[in-house]
């Protein structure tokens, strides 16, 4: 029985093994939604270059303000292309059988892309993009293949291309050294984050207090259990 | 104060309940840590329905407006997101304590003569509480929604001659739709959790009537003292109201940290994919039903099909819990505490828990490679309860 019983666990992690799949192997980012400065500046770039096709049409703007620590002036002034009112979300005048016709496919909402795509996705999608003939916007994606999205930030980063062992080099160099294009995207893929669950600040904030309380609530309970109990043999 | 109880008293068994149920409810006084998942499901449940009410509020059950709206509940509804999680992780946390809930009783023969009918309505739960988090795992309307829905559903279409027409009628659609998204709410936020709770009721009653077992299996009924009481009974309150509120905390306190840092669950609670809106014409890469439905998924995908019926698979998942039903009548052995069994009854435990955490766990990795591993962990499942009959001579 016992070698069964073996045999049985020795199965379980042999097909463990198995399970271990192949893909593109995704680049690790740091998320701090703390962090205001970041998540301004992926702000800035976000309305920039993803909010002329993409929606966040769950954001709103005043939401934006209060937790990236800027007033609503600045945020209107600033941040403020697609909208004119304060507490409207952050939608798109690009009309979804327009975006059908030019991309083949209608950019998907953002607010909560982090979310479903992951962090390191959105990080590595961001800077994987390549020279590719063969695609209608001449960039193909490592971690996207044939996606219909053009290379956006083609004026920070310039254009990569594939090499004959299939590993992207610099094609074209663009104003921003790898180092400075992968802060942009970096700030970019935090600013993704926040705005996927903005009440994650709060959630952080009000947990340890929850958690101190049932400590204390254990110190008062538990004590009053051995009491009670104190008879019973 | 006594003149009212005694008013009330001559209209209404205020008094005589609260004695039955609690001050006058002798609970064997040997329960240990498995016996604190009853209180703690019963603490889920209230959980449930009062998170339930606030979300219904806020709640769209329209296939246009269904996704949009939770997360309008995530951003604007004030403290939204934390009713949204509380019920989402609580969903999760009523199958956790379900489970060890239902593992007690496997292991200290809970469900033997004369607690048949408390096994059989705490089985009864356990099939709502499915269906109920089944439906309500369709409201946000999100891809694993809308696919997982579908593919519960077809599975009605497996069975012989009338399927397609009995999917039909559950769908009200030839796919899964607007029309399906309402009905579930209907059932999810009324019928369903009415049935709940008259079963929970009759749960506790039948529970009451015998009285509870204990991980020794000994009856306290059959010694009892000069008064009538049982001598290794005490009365549940105080006893253990004040040990439970100790359980209560511990589980709080485990279970924020879930809501807290991780009300993701890391996939498994909400799934990644759920956060794209519903889209019939796009079928995820994978399709996966919540951790606590994957193993009867896993024993379906795992059951070759017959002439292209996955039939089959159905039938053995059925089968899996018809077996728990019965499980009061195929274990015959008079000795009711594992304490106490042989070594086939361990065994067979110790291998029905580890089919149910492969089939659970491991759907995620299926592979066409090593689904035949699979069909030897169904096998595990369903025979279990067949070779615990085996155990009676010991």
């Amino acid at each position: 029985m016992r070698t069964l019983v073996l045999a049985f666990i020795v199965s379980l992690f042999s097909t463990q093994a198995m399970a271990a799949s192949g893909g593109v192997h995704l680049d690790s980012v740091e998320i701090d939604i703390t962090d205001q400065a970041s998540l301004q500046r992926g702000a800035k770039t976000f309305v920039n270059y993803c909010l002329s096709c993409h929606s966040a049409s769950y954001m709103r703007y005043n939401r934006m303000a209060k937790d990236l620590g800027l007033s609503d002036e600045q945020v209107e002034n600033n941040l403020m292309f697609a909208s004119d009112k304060i507490g409207e979300t952050m939608t798109v005048a690009m009309r979804a059988e327009d975006a059908q016709k030019w991309f083949g496919v209608t950019p998907p909402d953002l607010s909560v892309i982090s979310r479903s795509r992951g962090t390191d996705w959105l990080y590595t999608y961001l800077r994987t993009f390549y020279l590719d003939e063969s695609r209608p916007m001449g960039t193909n994606n490592l971690a996207f293949k044939d996606v219909g999205m053009p290379h956006v930030l083609w004026e920070q980063q310039g254009y990569m291309a594939k090499d004959d062992h299939g590993e992207l080099v610099e094609a074209t160099a663009g104003p921003m050294s790898t180092y400075e294009y992968n802060q942009v995207v970096g700030d970019l893929v935090n600013f993704l984050a926040y705005i996927g669950e903005p009440s994650k600040l709060q959630r952080m904030e009000l947990a340890k207090w929850v958690l101190l309380y049932l400590a204390l609530f254990f110190l008062v309970a538990y004590p009053l259990k051995k009491a009670f109990w104190r008879d019973i043999h | 104060m006594n003149g009212f109880m005694n008013w009330l008293d001559a209209r209404f068994p205020a008094t005589k309940m609260w004695k039955e149920h609690l001050s006058e409810y002798y609970a064997p006084k040997n329960f240990n840590f498995w016996y604190f998942f009853g209180s703690l499901a019963l603490l889920v449940l209230v959980l449930q329905i009062v998170t339930g009410i606030f979300l219904t509020m806020h709640y769209k059950p329209d296939a246009a407006l269904a996704f949009a709206s939770v997360e309008y509940i995530m951003r604007d509804v004030e403290w939204g997101w934390l009713i949204r999680y509380l019920h989402s992780t609580g969903a999760s946390a009523f199958f956790v304590v379900v489970y060890l809930h239902m593992f007690r009783g496997l292991m200290y023969g809970s469900y033997k003569q004369p607690r048949e009918l408390v096994w059989i309505f705490g089985m009864l739960i356990y099939l709502v509480l499915m269906a109920e988090a089944f439906m309500g795992y369709l409201l946000p309307w999100g891809q694993m929604s809308y696919w997982g829905a579908q593919v519960i559903i077809s599975l009605f279409g497996a069975v012989p001659f009338i399927g397609e027409q009995l999917a039909l009628w559950i769908r009200g659609d030839f796919v899964v739709a607007d029309a399906t998204l309402n009905r579930f709410f209907a059932f999810h936020v009324i019928a369903m959790p009415l049935v709940l709770l008259g079963l929970v009721v009759a749960h506790i009653i039948a529970l009451h009537e015998v009285g509870s077992n204990n991980p020794d299996g000994v009856e306290i009924k059959k010694n009892k003292d000069a008064n009538g009481k049982p001598v290794d009974g005490i009365p549940f309150h105080p006893y253990y109201t004040v040990k439970d509120i100790v359980g209560v905390i511990v589980f709080l306190f485990l279970f924020s940290l879930i809501l807290f840092y991780a009300p993701e669950g890391g996939g498994w609670f909400l799934e990644h994919a759920n956060f794209v809106p519903a889209d019939p014409l796009k079928t995820p890469e994978h399709i996966a039903p919540v951790w606590y439905f994957t193993p009867f998924y896993a024993i379906l995908r795992a059951v070759p099909s017959i002439n292209n019926s996955s039939f089959p698979g159905v039938v053995a998942m059925g089968l899996s819990i018809v077996f728990l039903f019965l499980l009061p009548w195929l274990d015959r052995s008079p000795v009711r505490s594992l304490r106490y069994r042989g070594p086939y009854f361990k065994i067979a435990l110790v291998l029905f828990i580890v089919s149910f955490l492969v089939l659970a766990f491991w759907v995620r990795n299926l592979r066409q490679l090593y689904t035949h591993y699979l069909h030897r962990y169904s096998l595990l499942f369903i025979l279990h309860s067949l070779s615990s009959c085996q155990s009676i001579q010991n």
